[in-house]
């Protein structure tokens, strides 16, 4: 018997994994295709804007995607160096065989973790409550809790032109009961859609016509405990080509053919708005001349080229075609033709904030099976449900991310509590604390819950406490040391126009001029601190005003999020609410008023319907 | 579900109708009970239908026109009955006291609009209208009111809204899609032009908003001075000169208003100045401390002087804390000597006017100069589509200052990123003046407008 079975091996899967073995509990991963443990089957990139600061995230608390990567990838980026602090974000771009073989090596140093082959087509679920799961062949696994990571398995169908093929990512066999099975006990299931383009061989391709985009020429990792451990001369580069013409006619023609455009009549599932496919793009922006494509290396170990930007399900013979209407893939070979994919998940308002879900007790869900897209929304879920997974085997408290605490709980905040009109992917946008949830600054943010959740090791933690000892060390420096201007110093800033300070200035009055850089005031005085400790105090002291708007929000916001709503409420007694806010409020039932003012459909006027019906029948117990 | 609400829709007071309107799931049952004529659950809805309302003793109270609206195409969206009585406010009473008898409800003021808020058929802006519709007593005010119903207002709001929400979107594109070199990537340098367009035009709809306010409130007045120096000959004149009426019914204000008149379609609201009838000397009787603060309250301030009296300290500090309000300094008793110097008051020249109340001398002066003072004139000639309440008014002011720490921002050339989250702010405040904020709307904008992804 074991203690916690995670059904599906995925980037949710491989992090629920790591969370449950970690914190000692008696473990099965139990996947379809031991191959494809950790496997990235659309895009090679780990991060992204905000999905970089999510690995960072999720680094913080102990898991394994920062590691992974850093220790596989084949190029790096910091994007929005421009812009300002909050917005920055890593890229990388994963090796799709060393990464999941990386992965592998992680999980397999947990004695307590077993990892197995299966395919799981139902639960046993006894009086509502989960106790294992039942295989193809009828075998029953038992153990307390189960963890569903099962990506885009559920039902599983590859569109390409007229066909439809129900069949995985690989060719794998999909899960074809499970989803029913789930519906059976009593769950909302949707059908989701998403697509990925053609991969190239890369000898075919002319990159002389394409432009060349290196990683960065500074070291950078994701994780807070790795040193960087690539050169930076040896880092494969992408490549930029655009659509034309030729391209938008080919396809133009051809539109009757793709699969989303009528050559399949019977597609429900519905496609992320953020990913549109080539189709797509021509179509609504007919206006527009090219669109760019990025020719992006999937691995040192082989040859595959990924065209990210050209995701169809055009039929193989058109796929032809288009690509070889592009600038330097004239006569490129495809290896794998585009497609799209159709699969069921559960409707995310049916989870707790644990990420167990209301409907059967001891069993939680993570990743894509939730509605989200992308690897990073999927590791970041997956971790959190094996931690309270673990937490609740433990009977402790589940690990309840705040929307100011990290992007990942404003990912399952909003999964949770708006629910979902297509596949949900994180966005800067998202986040309205987003001066506070930085790439720089996840582990001052998240490291104390690791620890305390048992995630985070005491040396992992003593170097937090050295880290923040030496922030405010640093603070207290720049406080109170001045800067005396004498002629060289007057010099220096002459020399970089910037206005001389009439009197000596503290450091602190200094930085916070907005031209005035960490660097600048370096080359001028002895900062006796490391280049992180300076970043740190350096984007305090400077935004301290925006920073400090920030925290006033979340406070408000935290304040909202003391008023509980009791689980036993019940919604039909509170006259006067609108009808549609008390659908969304018994269907997403909120655990705070802060919660429930995040529904969409719930107005002001109903949060103080709410607050009064609650004042007026709770007040007693306060 | 809602009980079964009623109240007399129409002001109280003698009219040749009034209409007593009845909202609730069982309104046209609790009505067709008091009812002969037609069994009125069975007429079609949106009919009138003539009868008598009859009370327990089938004797008939009045006689009636009864309109039958059922649910959800009425103002509340639910079940509606007006009766329209004839018989004067005895028998209208009578017929609302059957109606709380049989099971309705009074309802509490404005809870018809609240309903019709609450079950979504009208937003925010459009109810906070309906009760100053209710409110309005100049022609100027009810058009006012009717252009928010309307949703003109909501436009003016919604379409500065969009402007920002553009700006934001892209802001945000530039932000998730750093590489995406088709898409025009917004600096400082073409967000300064803008954000000027949107403080403007927020200026714009403050300025004509404090207008509306001044049409839908009216100008509140006060009338300062020592005794005997002719305030209340002023009053009286002014009003008799307008043919207003003298009431002691407390106005908007919880000020007891002496009186009103109309200029131009304005209302001026006269306050009580403590005994403004009476000839004790108010400024000594009350304290100069006390002036200052009903001065302090005041729209505007009539400040008489008597021409043949020397000024005291008194009235002296009095006229210097004059010059950060709208007032209007009147020398009376003209046709005395005068016993001081012009030149002692320290005042605006240009806001003095010499009277001799007594031989009716100078009022048409003092009523143009009001009129200038407030712009009254151009108040008319505008389009009246402005806010009118001083909630919102307070909102774009609130977005005026964020505005304000935008342009900071830009100055001290910070990040776009971290601009962009006071643009965001202010857009999200300006979605509260008409109650609507929804979740996906930036997403929709950034997904439709911009050609991204995989």
């Amino acid at each position: 018997m074991y203690e916690i079975i995670i059904v599906g091996a995925g980037h949710a899967g491989c992090e629920a994994a790591n969370a449950a073995a970690k914190k000692g509990h008696k473990t099965l991963l139990i996947t379809s295709n031991i191959k494809n443990i950790a496997d990235m089957p659309c895009n090679p990139h780990i991060g992204g804007s905000a999905k970089g600061i999510v690995v960072r995230e999720i680094d913080a608390l102990g898991g394994l995607m920062g590691v992974v990567a850093d220790k596989t990838h084949l190029q790096i980026k910091m994007l929005n160096s421009a812009k300002g602090p909050a917005v920055q974000s890593l890229r990388a771009q994963g090796d799709k065989i060393t990464y999941p073989k990386e992965m592998l090596n992680q999980l397999n140093k947990y004695p307590n973790l077993e990892i197995k082959e299966g395919m799981v087509e139902d639960l046993i679920v006894d009086n509502n409550t989960v106790k294992g799961i039942i295989l193809e062949d009828g075998t029953k696994i038992h153990s307390q809790i189960v963890i569903l990571t099962t990506g885009t398995y559920l039902k599983a169908d590859i569109l390409v032109g007229n066909t439809r093929t129900r069949k995985g990512p690989h060719g794998e066999q999909p899960s074809n009961y499970l989803s029913d099975n789930l519906k059976k006990y009593g769950f909302k299931i949707i059908r989701l859609k998403t697509g990925t383009p053609q991969r190239l061989d890369r000898k075919t391709i002319d990159f002389s016509k394409t432009k060349i985009e290196p990683g960065d020429s500074e070291y950078h990792t994701f994780s807070f405990d790795l040193e960087p451990c690539y050169n930076i001369e040896d880092q494969e580069p992408c490549y930029l080509t655009y659509t034309n013409a030729k391209t938008h006619q080919i396809i133009r023609d051809n539109l009757n053919k793709s699969s989303m455009y009528g050559a399949l009549d019977d597609i429900e599932g519905i496609g992320p708005r953020y990913c549109p496919s080539i189709e797509d793009k021509v179509v609504r922006f007919a206006d527009k001349e090219k669109h760019q494509l990025f020719l992006e290396p999937e691995s040192r170990y082989y040859d595959d080229i990924y065209l990210q930007g050209f995701s169809t399900s055009m039929p193989p013979e058109v796929q032809e075609q288009m690509v070889h209407s592009l600038a330097g893939l004239e006569n490129a070979k495809i290896l794998k033709y585009g497609y799209a994919i159709e699969y069921d998940a559960i409707y995310p308002t049916q989870l707790n904030a644990s990420l167990e879900t209301k409907i059967l007790n001891n069993l939680y869900t993570a990743g894509q099976i939730n509605g989200t897209s992308g690897y990073e929304e999927a590791a970041c879920q997956g971790l959190m449900a094996g931690i309270n997974a673990s937490l609740k085997l433990e009977k402790k408290d589940p690990l309840i991310l705040k929307r100011s605490d990290a992007y990942i709980g404003v990912l399952i905040d909003d999964l949770i509590t708006k629910g979902i009109r297509d596949p949900y992917r994180l966005l800067t946008s998202r986040a309205e604390f987003r001066l506070l949830l930085r790439s720089d600054n996840a582990d001052l943010r998240l490291r104390h819950y690791g620890y305390d959740v048992g995630m985070i090791n005491d040396n992992q933690l003593n170097n937090l406490k050295t880290k923040e000892k030496a922030i405010s060390e640093l603070k207290k420096y720049m406080q109170k040391t001045k800067l005396k201007i004498t002629p060289k110093i007057k010099e220096q800033f002459d020399l970089h126009s910037f206005q001389v300070p009439n009197s000596s200035l503290s450091l602190e009055q200094l930085i916070k001029r907005p031209e005035i850089t960490m660097e600048f005031l370096s080359n001028l005085i002895d900062i006796p601190f490391s280049e992180e400790i300076k970043e740190q105090v350096s984007i305090n002291l400077k935004y301290e005003g925006y920073i400090n708007k920030s925290i006033k929000e979340a406070e408000k916001m935290l304040k909202l999020e003391k008023k509980q709503i009791p689980n036993d409420i019940d919604y039909d007694k509170i006259t006067n609410i609108a009808s549609e806010a008390r659908q969304k409020l018994k269907e997403v039932r909120p655990k705070t008023i802060a919660q429930a003012i995040r529904i969409s459909g719930v107005n002001p006027s109903d949060i103080s319907i709410l607050s009064v019906y609650l004042k007026k029948e709770y007040s007693k117990d306060e | 579900m809602n009980d079964t609400i009623c109240a007399i829709a129409t002001s109280q007071g003698v009219g040749a109708i009034a209409i007593i309107r009845v909202s609730g799931e069982d309104s046209i049952n609790i009505v067709n009970k008091l009812f002969k004529g037609k069994n009125l659950n069975k007429v079609e809805s949106h009919t009138i239908n003539y009868g008598y309302i009859i009370d327990k003793n089938q004797k008939i109270i009045d006689e009636v026109l009864v309109s039958v609206m059922h649910a959800p195409k009425t103002f509340t969206t639910e079940n509606t009955v007006e009766i329209n009585t004839h018989g004067g406010i005895a028998s209208t009473n009578k017929v609302l006291e059957l109606l709380l008898t049989n099971g309705c409800r009074l309802a509490e003021p404005g809870e018809f609009t609240k309903r019709a808020f609450l079950n979504g058929r009208i937003d925010l802006l459009e109810a906070e209208a309906v009760m100053d519709m209710i409110n309005a007593k100049t022609n100027t005010q009810r058009e006012l009111a009717t252009n928010q119903i309307t949703g003109k207002v909501s436009n003016l709001i919604n379409d500065l809204r969009d402007e920002m929400i553009q700006i934001i979107s892209n802001i945000n594109v530039n932000i998730d899609y750093p590489e995406y070199d088709d898409v025009d990537i917004i600096t400082n340098d073409i967000l300064i032009p803008k954000i000027n367009n949107i403080k403007e035009k927020i200026s714009k709809i403050i300025k004509e908003s404090r207008n509306g306010k001044i049409i839908k409130d009216g100008i509140k007045t006060s009338i300062i001075g020592r005794p005997n120096v002719g305030k209340s000959s002023l009053l009286n004149q002014l009003l008799e000169e307008e043919k207003a009426i003298v009431t002691d019914i407390a106005g908007t204000t919880r000020d007891i208003v002496e009186g009103q008149i109309s200029l131009n379609g304005i209302i001026l609201n006269i306050i009580d100045t403590a005994g403004i009838r009476e000839t004790e000397d108010i400024i000594e009787s009350i304290g100069v401390e006390k002036s200052l603060k009903m001065m302090e309250e005041s729209d505007l301030i009539l400040f008489v002087l008597n021409n043949n009296e020397p000024l005291s300290d008194d009235i002296k500090e009095l006229l210097s804390k004059l010059k950060d309000k709208n007032y209007v300094v009147i020398i009376n008793k003209t046709d005395l000597p005068r016993k001081f110097k012009l030149s002692e008051l320290p005042v605006d020249k240009d806001k003095i006017i010499n009277m001799s109340i007594k031989n009716n001398q100078g009022i048409e002066e003092l009523k143009n100069k009001i009129i200038q003072i407030f712009n009254i004139s151009q108040i008319e000639m505008s389009d009246p589509t402005y806010l009118s309440n001083s909630r919102s008014i307070s909102i774009l002011e609130s977005c005026l200052e964020s505005i304000k720490e935008v342009e900071k921002g830009l100055g001290n050339n910070f990040p776009i990123d971290m601009i962009e989250l006071d643009l965001k702010n202010i857009w999200e405040k300006l979605g509260t003046i008409n109650g609507t904020t929804y979740e996906e709307e930036l997403l929709d904008q950034m997904f439709s407008r911009f050609c991204l992804g995989k």
